[in-house]
C-alpha cells in the first residue's frame, strides 16, 4: 500500500476571503452592484482608539452629581436671528420619509423633543406629521429638491444645504422602487415604483461662489431668521470647511464614512471618503485659521455611538454631534427579537442592511403599512430619548472627570491615542509618549 | 404703483416689501436700478405685479408663488428656480438652470436660455422664444418645456414624465429621451401654452420629446446608458 503524503490543512486566502468570494459570486449572478444601507463596515481608526486622561495632580475633577457640567449648545448664531438652542450636544441626522416609515419619523421627533434636541428631514421633503412631532426641525435642501417649497422652508427651524454625506461623498440619493409608494411618489413628483436616483449635484449652483448667492436667496426668502447649515461628506475636510465658511454657513456638518445612508452601492460606502476621526482636526483647523472656531458651529457625524464618542468629538473641536444609525438602533432597528425574520431575509440581527428593500422586520426602514405598524412611535420615541440622555450623562461624566464645567471645555490635551494611526488623525500624543506623528 | 430703487434702499427692503402678505391683489411694483443684483423678488407670496427695470442676477423670482414678475433685461443663473405658481417673464436672455426644479407657474424667456434650462422641473411650464443650451430638461420630472429655437446637446437626458417641444433642431437627445407622437391633445396644449406666453410660432413646426422609460428600473443590459 502506497504511503499517503502528509497534507496541509485547507487555507483560505486573506485576499480572496469568504466575503469577497461571495461578492464575486453575487455580482456574476446578478450583473448589478450591491446596494445596501448604513455606513462603512470595515474596521477603521475610530474614537475607540482614543482615551481621556482624566484628572491628576495638575487637573481638578468636578464632583459627579454635585458640581454642574453643562452640555447645551447654540447652533447658528453667526447670521440667523433665530438660532437653535439645544439642551444636549447631540442632534438627529437627516433621514427621509420614504427611506423611513412615517412612524419612525414620528418616533425620531418624539425622542428628540423629549431630550431637547433637533431632528432633520431628508430627501423627499417635509411631512406635516414630521413638523408636528418635531419641536426643532432642520429642513434639508438637497440636489433633488423633492418636495421643496417656500412654505415648508419658512416652517423649518433651520435649513441644511446638503453638499454631500459621509457614506457617499460625490454620490446622489437612491430610493429603490419597492419603497416608492403612492405617497412617496406624490411627494417627489415621480412615477410610482421606479428606482429613484436623485442628482449628486445641485441643479442651480456649482461652487462656493454660487453657493454664497444661493444662501443669500434662502436667507432673503426666510427673512434672515433660519440658521443655515452646510453638510459635507468627509472628503477634504479642511478645504470643504474653509469654503463653507466663505460661502456664509452658520453651521457646518462634517459626516465621516461611517455615517449611514438609506441606500447606496457598497463599493461607494466602503471605498470613498475618510473616517470620521480623520475629518475633525482638519475641519477645526480651518475654523481656527479663519477665526471662526466656536463662532460657526461644527457638527460631526458618522459612527457616534455613546457618550465617550460625543466627548471625544467635542474634545477634538466639534460643537455637537449628529446620530442616524444609532438613533435607528435605539428605536429598534436590528433588534434580536426579529431574528427569525432576519434569517428569512438571508441575514441576521445586527447585520441587516438591506434597508432599500423595504422589508425591515422592525418596521423602520419600510413603506409597508403592516411592517410600519409594528413600531409604536411613543414607545420608540421614549427609547430614543432615554438613549440620548444616557449619551449626554456619559459625556458629562467624562467632562467632570477632566475638570470641565461644560462639555465644550474638553480639549485635545485631555486625550491620548492608542494607535499611531489614531494619533496622527486626531493629532493627540500616542499613549505613553509625547509623540504625535508629523509634528 | 410703488417704485423701489434697489441701489437706494437695498435688497432686504425691496424683498421685504414685495414679500409682504398685506398687499392687495394686482398691486403694482417697479424695481429700478437692479444692476444685476442677486435674489431680487425671491420668495414672493401674493398676487402682485412686479416689473424689474434692467438686468437681474442669480435666482431672480426664486420660489415665486402667485406673483407676476417681468424682467426688462436679461436674467442670471437659476431664474424662477423652484417656482410654485404665478408668472415670470424675461424679455432678454436667461443664464443656466432657468426654471430649475420649479413645481408650477409659467416661465417665459423671450430670448435664449443657457444650459440646463428646466433641470429637474417638477410641473412648471417653460416657454423659450429662442434656443436652449446643453442638458436642458435634464431629469425633468413633470411639466412642459417649449423651445421655439434649437436645443443643444443631450436634450432631456434621464427625463421622467415631462414633455419637451422643440420647433428647431436638436443637437442630440440625452439618455432615455426619445421623440414621441404629437397627437391633437398635445397640439392643443402647446397652442394654449404659446398663447399664454404671447409667443407666435407655427405649432406644426414642433416635435415632442419624452421619456423612453427604459431606465426607470435598473437592468444590467442598460448599464451603458447610465
Amino acid at each position: 500500500m502506497q504511503k499517503k503524503s502528509p497534507q496541509t490543512t485547507p487555507r483560505y486566502s486573506a485576499t480572496f476571503d469568504e466575503y469577497t468570494l461571495s461578492e464575486i459570486r453575487r455580482a456574476a449572478s446578478t450583473g448589478i452592484y450591491d446596494i445596501r444601507g448604513g455606513g462603512a463596515k470595515r474596521k477603521l481608526p475610530h474614537f475607540d482608539d482614543l482615551l481621556f486622561l482624566g484628572a491628576s495632580m495638575s487637573r481638578y475633577p468636578l464632583e459627579g452629581y454635585r458640581e454642574r457640567c453643562d452640555a447645551n449648545v447654540v447652533l447658528g448664531s453667526r447670521h440667523a436671528s433665530k438660532p437653535l438652542h439645544l439642551d444636549i450636544p447631540i442632534t438627529i441626522a437627516g433621514m427621509s420619509f420614504g427611506s423611513l416609515s412615517g412612524q419612525a419619523k414620528e418616533a425620531l421627533g418624539r425622542g428628540a423633543n423629549a431630550a431637547g434636541t433637533s431632528t432633520t428631514t431628508g430627501d423627499g421633503g417635509m411631512t406635516p406629521e414630521e413638523r408636528e412631532h418635531s419641536a426643532m426641525l432642520v429642513y434639508q435642501y438637497l440636489p433633488s429638491r423633492y418636495g421643496m417649497n417656500p412654505d415648508d422652508l419658512r416652517k423649518a427651524d433651520a435649513i441644511e444645504i446638503v453638499v454631500g454625506q459621509g457614506a457617499k461623498p460625490g454620490g446622489g440619493g437612491m430610493l429603490m422602487g419597492q419603497k416608492i409608494s403612492d405617497r412617496v411618489a406624490a411627494m417627489r413628483t415621480l412615477p410610482k415604483g421606479i428606482d429613484q436616483r436623485s442628482a449628486c449635484r445641485h441643479p442651480d449652483w456649482t461652487g462656493p461662489d454660487d453657493l454664497e448667492i444661493k444662501i443669500l436667496e434662502l436667507r432673503e426668502i426666510t427673512n434672515w431668521e433660519k440658521p443655515i447649515y452646510i453638510k459635507v461628506g468627509g472628503a477634504r475636510p479642511y478645504y470643504d470647511t474653509a469654503l463653507a465658511i466663505k460661502a456664509g454657513a452658520d453651521v457646518i456638518v462634517v459626516d465621516g464614512m461611517q455615517g449611514g445612508t438609506a441606500a447606496t452601492q457598497d463599493v461607494f460606502i466602503e471605498h470613498v471618503g475618510q473616517p470620521t476621526l480623520a475629518c475633525i482636526r482638519p475641519a477645526v483647523q480651518a475654523l481656527q485659521d479663519m477665526d471662526m472656531h466656536r463662532k460657526i458651529q461644527l457638527i460631526v457625524s458618522g459612527g457616534i455611538r455613546n457618550g465617550a464618542d460625543v466627548a471625544k468629538a467635542i474634545a477634538l473641536g466639534a460643537d455637537a454631534v449628529s446620530i442616524g444609525t444609532a438613533a435607528l438602533v435605539a428605536l429598534g432597528d436590528n433588534h434580536p427579537q426579529y431574528e427569525d425574520e432576519y434569517q428569512q431575509l438571508g441575514t441576521t440581527a445586527g447585520a441587516y442592511d438591506d434597508w432599500h428593500e423595504g422589508q425591515d422586520p422592525a418596521g423602520i426602514t419600510t413603506q409597508d403599512p403592516k411592517l410600519a405598524a409594528r413600531l409604536d412611535p411613543e414607545l420608540a420615541g421614549r427609547r430614543l430619548a432615554n438613549y440620548l440622555k444616557v449619551m449626554t450623562l456619559e459625556a458629562q461624566t467624562i467632562a467632570r472627570a477632566c475638570g470641565k464645567s461644560h462639555v465644550h471645555n474638553l480639549e485635545p490635551d485631555d486625550l491620548v491615542a492608542l494607535t499611531v494611526e489614531a494619533s496622527a488623525m486626531a493629532q493627540v500624543p500616542l499613549s505613553g509618549t509625547s509623540w504625535i506623528p508629523g509634528q | 404703483m410703488t417704485t423701489l430703487d434697489l441701489q437706494k434702499i437695498g435688497l432686504r427692503k425691496v424683498n421685504k416689501t414685495l414679500q409682504s402678505t398685506t398687499t392687495t391683489a394686482g398691486e403694482k411694483f417697479t424695481v429700478v436700478n437692479p444692476m444685476g443684483g442677486h435674489a431680487i423678488a425671491c420668495g414672493l407670496q401674493s398676487d402682485i405685479e412686479v416689473t424689474i427695470d434692467g438686468h437681474a442676477g442669480f435666482y431672480c423670482g426664486g420660489m415665486n408663488k402667485n406673483a407676476c414678475i417681468t424682467v426688462h433685461g436679461h436674467a442670471g443663473v437659476g431664474l424662477a428656480e423652484n417656482m410654485m405658481s404665478g408668472t415670470v417673464r424675461v424679455t432678454g436672455n436667461a443664464s443656466q438652470a432657468a426654471g430649475a426644479t420649479a413645481h408650477g407657474g409659467l416661465l417665459i424667456i423671450e430670448g435664449d436660455a443657457s444650459s440646463r434650462c428646466g433641470i429637474s422641473m417638477k410641473g412648471v411650464d417653460i416657454v423659450v422664444g429662442g434656443s436652449v443650451g446643453h442638458m436642458s430638461g435634464f431629469m425633468a420630472q413633470a411639466g412642459n418645456l417649449v423651445i421655439c429655437g434649437d436645443a443643444g446637446d443631450a436634450l432631456g437626458d434621464s427625463i421622467y414624465e415631462a414633455n419637451i417641444y422643440v420647433a428647431g433642431a436638436v443637437e442630440t437627445l440625452g439618455s432615455d429621451c426619445e421623440e414621441k407622437p404629437m397627437d391633437s391633445s398635445h397640439v392643443d396644449a402647446l397652442t394654449e401654452l404659446l398663447n399664454r406666453a404671447g409667443i407666435k410660432v407655427d405649432v406644426q413646426k414642433f416635435k415632442r420629446y419624452g421619456s423612453a422609460r427604459t431606465l426607470y428600473n435598473f437592468h444590467p443590459d442598460n448599464a451603458g446608458n447610465y
